[in-house]
């Protein structure tokens, strides 16, 4: 670990006073589940670490004028899964128990969740995020890697359990910074997105800019939920996720939001297969064929073809979750 | 004093055991209060971290630690590969840097310049063409026998191509297959080191370690001093698996360090070095064509085999090849694959996992393919003979029985891809058995026995996590009829008297071996002094409930510590030893155990999930139930995890190891094992047997019972385990594509 330098805000606009203008230079402090590590390797080496969980204003979980939620960024997994509020959002709740694990959910907070730095293993073992402008994943071992969007030097999947659903929710992030004065809410599916060059990070903000709060709308009928194919019942990464909120009336489909996490270098929102239900009562044979539209948009490595079969079962059993309807797997 | 006769008490005779005992040392583990290697922080300690290697083939160019000996905080930089050195395989150590924090050290360690001249690597070791055509195997030995003999005219090789031939065509079903079992890590939760000191020119080793009273002169032989000088301890390890037998050239290293700073230093691999270099199981895939007659039962095998333990080539040994169910025609051939992966070291019941895995498939297959239930084939084998095993034939056939009973086969079978799906989720069932040794290992025990009653042992031995310390106190307590708090076990120092490596499943008959006797030999001795006392014969006495009594008068007694008291001023001290491969009556080898599965498959996202998995293992006498079980908990659960999830995945461009951390190393976790249920089968004909070890053999069969369980949920084959969602889908597909 590189020596460096800690600082411990008290307030938000103290944050600002602490971040360096310099990409790198500082990196904020939260839970430190995935900060903590990466500095150990050397994968990340600030001058300045900011620690934020000190400020009051970052760990409330408040409804909002409009009957919408507005959640701080030091709130702890484990407090969002303990809130009332947080309840009427199922996907989000879904999300955050299938982190399967207590250690994880005690520690880690929402905006470390969302902000967490991909899990490619080329990026973890020091090739940097494009690892080699994509040739490492492309030639490589990409069992794991992108089948979504990886046409680019971005090859590594977006490693937020919780995006998909907050994408597909509406969730949007109120970004302070650069100046002491700005204040921004960002829709979190602008908020990702896939690097072309080395040094660019996977997320738009600049540095001096950071996440305050995510702001989700009302809540709405509830019909809305997220499927994660796992290969262990531990904190293992899903292979394949995906959230789906759904609008219904009159047992149909009027609205869908489709988003698949854990494919693509950022979280990856399905027209297409919002697009198929649009109209259409939730069956299994509808939901199977939201799944099959989504997948017409794969593009996989020739390692893991495997995984556009999981992102079309995701797909389709987070629709028929959503709907309140068995999946019929695991 | 009558000579004393070895044995065990019998069943009925037996106060302690047979008693299912805690762990003596389990609280201090929960509370943190055990202190291992990793915690050992003597004062002034210096932090080493070294610089592994990033490529997995490669020429060192050149060394730069200017900048590593600059770092603030960095007291010392070692180099151990100098340049011009071939490195063949990533994470092998460069350099060392000592420093006075961890911190401190990994930032000397990033300032390390080395150059690399970066060579071809190969380590596709799945891929038998590619290693031929890359230069890169070599024979590994292999066998041929058959029934029929070859005439004195005949080419023996060709002789044994046309038999097998014959065998084959004559054959009521002929199985083709392919298995595998990819290569795993022991990836010891501890990692692998030592925090070393030197103290009036002696070195104090705390090692993490499984052989105590064997590394001091590990450390002695490489530091040119004499075993006298060193003195090893270890009271607590975090996991070897059959990884940890020396001190290893990083333990060395923190001694010359410390000889050169003059200062402790505690110099514990990294987890990533933890699982590239410090130990791996090696990998093994094989195609295999065997015959059977119309009962299923196989009268020739004839398989080719290959895989890695590394860059030295070697792999899985044809000698257990097929495993356990051995017709009396068979071919076996193995061929050794030199890939860019450290060497192996010992796993666990080397060779048998893998053996089993890429055996008792085929013969799941052989059902599959007659339409048969599984169970039967298994049990037409064993009922023919055609058993090549430390266990007899009539002791699985029994274990069978009570593994079907637990596991509900009969009521639950179907014939394979026949199952009932419920939605896309198909069940299955699967078995497989095994086989080990487990003989006593070299073991002294020196007993104190104190004019106040106090009892204490000491022995050089350790304690693995699996109850060595309890066992060694309920021998003594079972001897002296007192209670197992009553006595004090003193393991994991060099000082001690010699007790051999805990490898094989040799610990358990050594440390009760050396136990057993010198306590039989110190009761004779307070025996003696108390026949005096109770003006009775030596030999009417018995020593039970703290109390020494003339049989069949129980109230003609002492205490414990009356008749201690007769031993004057001083302890009575009593040593006694045992040697490995003496016959003995307490003591012997052999074991045998079959293992059944329940599994359930997602054939969507081809995710398996086991439901229930039954072990049934026999280990001659049981001294403590409760860690007996435990050891076959552990085994079925280090079995779930190569079943399912473990693997070391190589880059096949770059040849790294590229998921040696936890968060990519795929481990099951308590949600992942199911219902385990074990059960010991341990009756008089087997406990009559005394103590064996019963380390390795439960780890053999999970394997090859989840693979067989897989297919009969599937009605298709996941060749090559681990089992994980993309190779079963790819199966799926394949068959799919096939029909």
């Amino acid at each position: 670990m590189k020596a460096f330098e800690y600082a411990e805000a008290r307030t938000e606009a103290g944050v600002l006073e602490l971040l360096s203008a310099e990409p790198g230079k500082t990196e904020l402090l939260a839970g430190g589940t995935d900060l903590i590590g990466l500095m150990k390797k050397m994968i990340v080496t600030p001058d300045r670490v900011v620690n934020i969980m000190e400020i009051p204003s970052l760990k409330v979980i408040e409804p909002t004028a409009e009957g919408g939620l507005v959640i701080g960024a030091a709130v702890t997994l484990d407090d969002l899964l303990e809130n009332d509020y947080v309840r009427e959002y199922p996907a989000l709740v879904q999300a955050i128990r299938g982190i399967n694990s207590m250690q994880l959910q005690a520690q880690g907070t929402l905006g470390g969740e969302v902000c967490q730095r991909p899990r490619c293993w080329f990026f973890r073992n020091g090739h940097g995020l494009l690892a080699e402008n994509g040739t490492l994943a492309a030639e490589g071992d990409s069992r794991y890697h992108a089948v979504f969007g990886n046409q680019g030097p971005a090859k590594f999947v977006s490693s937020s359990r919780t995006a998909p659903a907050l994408i597909a929710l509406g969730a949007h992030l109120r970004v302070l910074g650069p100046a002491a004065e700005d204040e921004s809410f960002l829709p979190l599916s602008e908020f990702y997105r896939a690097p072309r060059q080395a040094g660019q990070r996977e997320h738009v903000l600049e540095p001096r800019q950071w996440v305050t709060h995510i702001v989700l709308p009302p809540p709405g009928d509830q019909h809305n939920a997220t499927y994660e194919v796992r290969d262990s019942e531990g904190p293992a990464f899903p292979l394949a996720a995906a959230a789906a909120r759904l609008e219904l009336a009159g047992g149909v489909v009027r609205q869908a939001q489709i988003v698949l996490g854990q494919v693509a270098p950022t979280p990856w929102v399905s027209q297409v297969a919002a697009d198929v239900l649009r109209g259409l009562p939730v069956t299994p044979a509808t939901a199977e064929a939201a799944g099959q539209a989504a997948i017409s948009e794969a593009t996989p490595l020739p390692g893991n073809q495997y995984k556009v079969q999981l992102a079309k079962v995701a797909v389709k059993r987070a629709v028929l979750l959503a709907a309140g309807l068995e999946t019929g797997g695991f | 004093m009558a000579e004393v006769k070895y044995s065990w008490p019998s069943r009925d005779d037996s106060r302690v055991i047979g008693q299912s005992v805690d762990r003596l040392d389990g609280l201090a583990k929960a509370t943190g209060a055990a202190k291992y290697t990793y915690d050992i922080n003597p004062k002034n300690l210096l932090i080493a971290k070294a610089l592994g290697c990033p490529h997995a083939h490669c020429r060192i160019k050149s060394i730069d630690t200017s900048a590593a000996e600059k770092t603030r905080g960095v007291v010392h930089v070692e180099i151990l590969k100098e340049a011009g050195s071939e490195i063949e395989f990533q994470g092998e150590l460069i350099a060392v840097v000592a420093a006075e924090s961890e911190g401190a050290a990994i930032e000397g360690r990033a300032a390390l310049k080395v150059q690399y001249d970066v060579l071809d690597t190969f380590t596709s070791d799945e891929d038998l063409a590619a290693a031929e055509q890359a230069g890169r195997t070599s024979k590994a030995g292999g066998k041929a026998q058959t029934e029929r003999e070859p005439g004195d005219d005949d080419d023996e090789d060709e002789f044994i191509e046309k038999e097998i031939d014959r065998l084959l065509k004559e054959s009521a079903h002929v199985v083709e297959g392919y298995y595998g079992v990819d290569a795993i890590t022991h990836c010891c939760l501890e990692p692998h080191g030592s925090t070393v000191e030197w103290k009036d020119g002696k070195l104090e080793a705390w090692l993490s370690t499984q052989n105590v009273s064997g590394t001091d002169d590990g450390f002695a032989r490489d530091l040119e001093l004499t075993a006298d000088d060193v003195n090893v301890y270890c009271e607590y390890i975090g996991g070897g698996f059959g990884s940890k037998f020396a001190p290893d050239y990083w333990g060395i290293s923190a001694a010359r360090i410390a000889r050169a700073t003059g200062r402790p230093v505690k110099f514990m691999l990294d987890r990533d070095q933890e699982l590239k270099i410090a130990g791996n199981r090696p990998s093994g895939y094989i195609k295999v064509r065997i015959g059977a007659d119309e009962n299923g039962v196989v009268k020739v095998w004839d398989s080719v085999h290959w895989g890695t333990a590394g860059f030295t080539g070697g792999g899985v040994s044809h000698t257990v090849i097929p495993y356990v169910l051995v017709p009396k025609n068979y071919r076996r051939n193995a061929t050794a694959i030199k890939t860019n992966n450290s060497q192996a070291r010992a796993w666990r019941a080397p060779n048998h996992p893998q053996a089993c895995a890429m055996s008792q498939t085929a013969f799941d297959d052989l059902a599959a393919k007659m339409g048969k239930d599984s169970y039967d084939v298994f049990l037409a084998n064993l009922k023919a003979g055609n058993v090549d095993s430390q266990q007899q034939p009539a002791v699985y056939i029994a274990e069978m029985e009570i593994g079907a009973k637990l596991i509900d086969w009969k009521a639950k079978w179907h014939p394979h891809g026949k199952g009932q799906p419920r939605g896309s989720i198909v069940d299955g069932l699967g078995m497989a058995l095994h086989t080990w040794g487990g003989v006593a290992n070299d073991s002294t025990c020196q007993l104190k026995i104190y004019p106040d009653g106090g009892v204490e042992s000491f022995c050089g031995t350790q304690d693995l996590g699996t109850g060595t310390r309890t066992v060694c106190a309920m021998v003594l307590a079972e001897t002296f009829g007192l209670k197992v708090n009553q006595v004090k076990v003193n393991i994991g120092s060099s000082k001690f008297p010699n007790s051999g490596a805990s490898g094989g499943s040799t610990t358990v008959g050594a440390v009760t071996e050396s136990h057993r006797r010198a306590s039989q030999d110190a009761l004779a001795k307070i025996f003696d002094l108390a026949s005096q006392e109770l003006q009775a014969d030596a030999g009417s006495l018995e020593a039970v409930d703290g109390m020494i009594r003339v049989k069949g008068s129980p109230n003609q007694a002492i205490t414990w510590k009356k008749a201690c008291a007769r031993l004057g001023m001083k302890p009575l001290e009593v040593s006694a030893s045992h040697k490995r491969g003496d016959a003995s009556p307490l003591s012997s080898s052999g074991v045998g155990g079959i293992q059944m599965a329940h599994v359930e498959v997602d054939k969507e996202t081809g995710v398996v999930k086991i439901k229930k998995f039954v072990a049934v293992q026999d280990q001659g006498l049981v001294i403590n139930p409760k860690t007996c079980k435990s050891q076959i908990y552990g085994a079925v659960i280090m079995g779930i995890a190569f079943a399912l999830h473990e693997q070391r995945i190589n880059d096949p461009q770059t040849g790294a190891f590229i998921n040696a951390e936890l968060a990519d190393y795929k481990l099951p976790r308590l949600g992942d094992v199911g219902e385990i249920v074990v059960e010991l089968y341990e009756p008089e004909d087997q406990r009559s047997r005394g103590v064996i070890g019963n380390g390795e053999p439960p780890v053999i069969s999970p394997g090859a019972a989840i693979s067989n369980a897989v297919c009969n949920a599937l009605g298709v084959r996941v060749p090559v385990l681990p089992l994980t969602p993309q190779r079963v889908l790819e199966a799926i597909t394949k068959q799919a594509s096939r029909a």
